[in-house]
């Protein structure tokens, strides 16, 4: 053990309530011990649990130790208590990319490097994001169209319950041809009609239910657009319901358009929003170059 | 100051809650309110209701069981929805650096003691 571990070790036994959780816990992490380190951080965070650096200090620990998804949550969780923190950004940047959601990699990652404009490490990355987008656009323009077709996981009501290829992309996945995160069980893309424009769903007993989906969706938008305008809220970003048998999480690709992604309500909300977001760039993307 | 005023001030004293209410669930009607003045509570109090009613045809078309919490995210901030007892719904409306995780936790004991 190193005399820094040593000595935080102490201060933190001999004040439970102090801040000091956090530079052990950063210490832990450096050393390579992530066991101790999460431990450490998550007692910290039982005491301050709206404490912005201690849930990106876990994000950073859970990342190491290869869980992304925890990772994302806790990034998302640090944005929730601060909009502005750099390393949740810089975290939230990396992981999209690594899920080769280009165009949110890139948001989050010229947001962080406007609070680190000597990161180096962190222009390095934006540089290659910027590249790999312009390549994608020349691919985009090239390519010709593709029908998608999303097929239904069973005939029975079942959602997905595993991650989607979006959410399970792993370190060793950088570079790799990404998976089209369009098909994928659980996704549908309705018009504001009403009418269904990718996705297939079946319900009970193997009946068609997507465009009955559909149609409800078409009501759902106009309903969230109407609500957030008297609100003055803004423009809807994305809408989340959890259901006794599924999660709803419905994002608008464009103004005249919805995604639905539908996960097995074991799959945690943060985890469906962020296969949502991927899906959505795809699904802006297939838009594009289908009108 | 009745139980569910009570109730309700525990929602609106997290920080980034602009304001609470409970709402019928079929039409909208407002039961008890704790809204900032800028916050039109009927308008809410029907919208909430609204949206709740047309997500839970979706779900219900998509066989998904029944709808709890609803979370409406916008650019400027959020608007929380889930049912607290029979007919009624628990609506919160949150500037955008609200902690949802803490708002939703807070609207589930909430809506327990209401039921």
């Amino acid at each position: 053990m190193s005399d820094d571990i040593r000595t935080l070790t102490a201060e933190l036994a001999a004040d439970p309530r102090s801040l000091v959780f956090l530079e052990l816990g950063e210490a832990l992490r450096q050393a390579g011990r992530l066991e101790p380190a999460a431990k450490v951080v998550v007692q910290g965070l039982t005491r301050y649990p709206d404490l912005p650096e201690g849930h990106d200090l876990y994000a950073r620990i859970l990342a190491d130790q290869g869980d992304l998804e925890g990772a994302f949550d806790e990034w998302d969780m640090t944005l929730r208590l601060d909009s502005t923190h750099p390393g949740a950004h810089k975290g939230l940047g990396f992981l999209f990319f690594k899920a080769d959601d280009l165009h949110s990699a890139l948001r989050h990652l010229e947001t962080a490097a406007t609070h680190r404009p000597d990161d180096k490490q962190l222009a390095g990355v934006i540089a290659r994001v910027r590249a790999r987008l312009q390549e994608a656009q020349a691919v985009d323009t090239a390519a010709p169209v593709d029908p998608l077709v999303i097929t239904p996981a069973s005939s029975v009501v079942s959602f997905p319950a595993s991650e989607s290829k979006a959410e399970s992309a792993s370190p060793e996945s950088v570079g790799e041809p990404a998976p089209n995160p369009l098909e994928d069980d659980g996704l549908l893309l309705v018009d504001a009609a009403g009418l269904r424009l990718l996705g297939a769903m079946k319900g009970a007993g193997g009946s068609e239910t997507a465009d009955r989906v559909a149609a409800e969706l078409a009501g759902v938008s106009k309903e969230a657009g109407r609500a957030v305008r008297l609100l003055q809220l803004g423009e809807w970003q994305s809408l989340a319901l959890e259901a006794s048998g599924a999660h709803f999480f419905l994002v608008p690709p464009t103004p005249e358009t919805m995604l639905l992604a539908i996960r097995d309500p074991a799959v945690p909300m943060a985890r469906v929003a962020l296969g949502a977001a991927r899906a959505l760039e795809a699904a802006r993307r297939w838009l594009e170059r289908g009108s | 100051m009745s139980n569910h005023q009570k109730a309700l001030e525990a929602l609106t004293a997290i920080h980034g809650v602009r304001g609470a209410m409970i709402a019928t669930g079929d039409d909208g009607i407002v039961v008890a309110e704790a809204v900032m003045e800028d916050v039109d509570g009927g308008a809410l109090a029907a919208l909430a209701s609204s949206l709740s009613h047309r997500l839970e045809a979706a779900a219900a078309a998509a066989g998904g069981g029944r709808p709890g919490f609803l979370h409406l995210q916008a650019t400027a901030g959020a608007l929380l929805v889930c049912p607290a007892g029979p007919g009624l719904l628990l609506v919160v409306i949150a500037e955008r650096g609200v902690n949802v995780g803490r708002a939703r936790l807070e609207m589930a004991r909430v809506a327990e003691i209401i039921t």
